[in-house]
């Protein structure tokens, strides 16, 4: 097997995909014993983001949703600031305000997550009108799933970034359900990315398992939108592998997903897949692969004592950061 | 100082400050043929790439405009009032939201210019005064002009303010005229109200569009020997209790006229202010002179009787007289 990709970029997949994996294996356990609230896992979807991000600069903006410990991870940021964070903690990347579903790191082009479905879609596309105004390079991609892609702020963006011809990413995670509701039952056409069609973009389906092919189709969308040629569409067919967040484990009882497909969508693990195909170009062996799985091990553990020992922010922060400077208490 | 008229001060305000800064630029539906008025010539000046005509989308292009303030452009964006609750989600939980949920990591100078037309036969979709909804949500600078100068001093400090603004244009304003500094220095800094006339027996406190009435009735009143401070607060986030608080410390009685629906509005919250920390200056019941808790009736005879008139602004004063 060959491919056209160097081996840092697929050995520094593999090393993201483990972190956010390890990462979150560590948030289960915590949540178990009781010293986090319920989050929203990624496990399953980890080659979506890290294939994007791979083929993006540390100068290009994302912006992520509920479900994103694997967007900033992906994108480069610290495990420790985002486990604090977890924590609620002031050594967290928003001093404990934002908390699992707000991880923004700014330095590193993460424009933040948003708790209401859809809503960061609009604000990415913006900084990409930004790119776009001042004449920059920087492309901006936008992560949402396929209860998200419904909403009126998905369409709004796309037609604006189309008409105006914007360096947008927008990539939609579908990882086939909304909480407890099959796409089938709510996208009236056949893929999400037949979508791109109404907005005159390209639309492409990936396979949202492969972090080689996640890569390849964000990287040409990047070439796109830097060279002026305007937003694509991307739908990533995925698989969540754990229910909608932790604590809401009983709803798998329920009807509306079999076992059995969960157990075939495991068989199609993103970091099975990656690891595969590095050991079969020869690129790496077995061996350095499960190395990398074991350093990042370590450094989720520093990252779960770092969290633990940072202290909860004081009452003095609780008017801080409302403006840009500082304003009377009403 | 040359006479304007408020509309103009708004579009000087916004000219100056594009002139100023290649950053700024001015986004909304129709903005190109200043449909709204405000924006008249600024297409001429400034082009394409700095006045962006939008599609119908306000929930996509006003957290466009959040986007863009976020990577550091200050974008300026025009709606109407009552527009502003379909694009209601990218206000709130993004524009107002961003900076605090990330720990003070996003800094967003955009501006939300709100035409706000009420009290011409428009009906319940066309006639919003919201602003005090606004107040409410925290993060947002609230800011309301009543007189020309006001409209071009507070646009400016609006557009190299870092923080997300709305603007309230008042419709009932825009035609009205006011001498208006030339001068591109010229600016009206926030949360500092301004005493539009002394008086030493009632406070009249005055929220945009209920300025004029509000001058007109302290001159009836003064006529009849009761001698009326109006104090235009002009910025209700931040806002100036200071001078509102000092004002009934002397005078001893407050009237606060407010075209918002009385309900939750900008007087109920600065009469909670001085009935909170200025309760024994009082030496008669506050009164609200704001507008009747009903959507606006597109009939004439009905819309006149909802908003605080100068007649209904005396007959508020009188009663802390009585
Ligand atoms: C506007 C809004 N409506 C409803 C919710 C509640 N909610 C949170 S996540 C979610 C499902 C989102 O599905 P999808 O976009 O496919 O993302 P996924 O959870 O599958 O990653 C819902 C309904 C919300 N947070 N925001
Ligand atoms: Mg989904």
């Amino acid at each position: 097997m060959t491919l056209n990709i160097e081996k840092d970029v697929l050995m520094l997949m593999l090393e993201r995909m483990w972190r956010i994996r390890h990462f979150e294996l560590k948030l289960t356990e915590m949540y178990g014993a009781g010293e986090i609230g319920g989050v929203h896992l990624y496990i399953g979807q980890e080659a979506v983001a890290v294939g994007a991000c791979a083929a993006m600069d540390d100068s290009d903006y994302i912006a992520g949703n509920h479900r994103s410990h694997g967007h900033p991870i992906a994108k480069g940021a610290n495990l420790k600031k985002a486990m604090a964070e977890i924590f609620g903690r002031i050594d967290g990347y928003c001093k404990g305000k934002g908390g699992s579903m707000h991880l923004a790191d700014f330095s590193v082009g993460i424009l933040g997550e948003s708790g209401i479905v859809a809503s960061s879609v609009p604000v990415a596309t913006g900084a990409a009108l930004a790119s776009k105004l001042e004449g920059k390079k920087f492309v901006s991609a936008v992560f949402f799933g396929d209860g998200a892609s419904n909403q009126g702020a998905c369409h709004e963006s796309m037609n604006l970034a189309s008409v105006w011809n914007l360096p947008t990413i927008f990539i939609c995670e579908n990882n086939q359900y909304a909480v407890t509701t099959s796409y089938r039952d709510t996208v009236a056409v056949e893929h999400i990315s037949d979508r791109a069609q109404a907005y005159n973009m390209p639309g492409v389906l990936v396979d949202g398992q492969d972090a080689i092919a996640m890569y390849e189709a964000t990287r040409e969308a990047v070439r796109r939108a830097r060279n002026g040629e305007g937003p694509t569409l991307i739908e990533a067919l995925t698989y969540r592998f754990e229910e909608h967040s932790l604590g809401l484990e009983k709803i798998r009882k329920s009807v509306y997903r079999e076992d059995k497909e969960i157990d075939e969508w495991r068989l199609r693990d993103p970091l099975e897949i990656l690891t595969k195909n590095i050991v079969d170009t020869g690129m790496a062996t077995q061996a350095e692969c499960d190395a990398v799985s074991t350093a990042v091990q370590v450094e989720v553990e520093e990252a779960a004592e770092f969290a633990r020992n940072s202290p909860f922010p004081d009452e003095s922060e609780l008017y801080k950061d409302m403006f840009s400077s500082e304003m009377p208490v009403v | 100082m040359t006479e304007k008229m408020f509309m103009q001060a708004l579009g000087m305000g916004i000219a100056e400050e594009m002139r100023a800064d290649p950053k700024v630029f001015l986004m909304g539906e129709d903005v190109r043929a200043s449909v709204y008025g405000a924006a008249a010539g600024l297409h001429d000046e400034f082009g394409d790439d700095r006045i962006l005509n939008t599609p119908l989308s306000e929930n996509g292009f006003f957290g466009a405009a959040v986007g863009a303030a976020a990577v550091g452009m200050r974008p300026v964006v025009e709606t109407l009032t009552s527009f502003m609750w379909v694009g209601m989600d990218q206000l709130v939980s993004q524009a107002a939201k961003m900076r605090y949920m990330f720990g003070g990591q996003a800094t967003l100078p955009v501006v939300y210019r709100a035409v706000m037309y009420y009290g011409g036969g428009s009906a319940a979709h066309h006639s919003d005064r919201s602003y005090p909804v606004f107040m409410n949500i925290g993060g947002l600078k609230v800011v309301t002009p009543g007189t020309p100068a006001d409209a071009k001093g507070l646009m400016k400090t609006a557009i190299r303010d870092d923080d997300p603004v709305i603007i309230f244009e008042d419709g009932t304003l825009l035609g009205t005229r006011g001498d208006v500094p030339d001068e591109p220095d010229f600016f009206v800094p926030f949360g500092v109200a301004n005493i539009l006339r002394e008086g030493t027996d009632v406070t009249l406190v005055a929220i945009a569009g209920s300025v004029p009435h509000a001058l007109a009735a302290a001159k009836e009143l003064a006529s009849e020997g009761v001698s009326v401070e109006v104090i235009d607060p002009r910025t209700l986030v931040p806002l100036d209790k200071e001078t509102i608080l000092s004002s009934v410390a002397k005078t001893g009685r407050l009237v606060v006229a407010d075209p918002a629906a009385k309900v939750c509005s900008a007087a109920s919250e600065i009469m909670s202010i001085v009935g909170e920390e200025a309760f024994w200056d009082l030496q008669a019941p506050m009164q609200k002179a704001a507008s009747k808790q009903v959507h606006i009736p597109f009939a004439q005879s009905l819309e006149k009787l909802v908003y605080p008139s100068k007649e209904g602004i005396a007959e508020s004063i009188r009663k802390t007289l009585d």
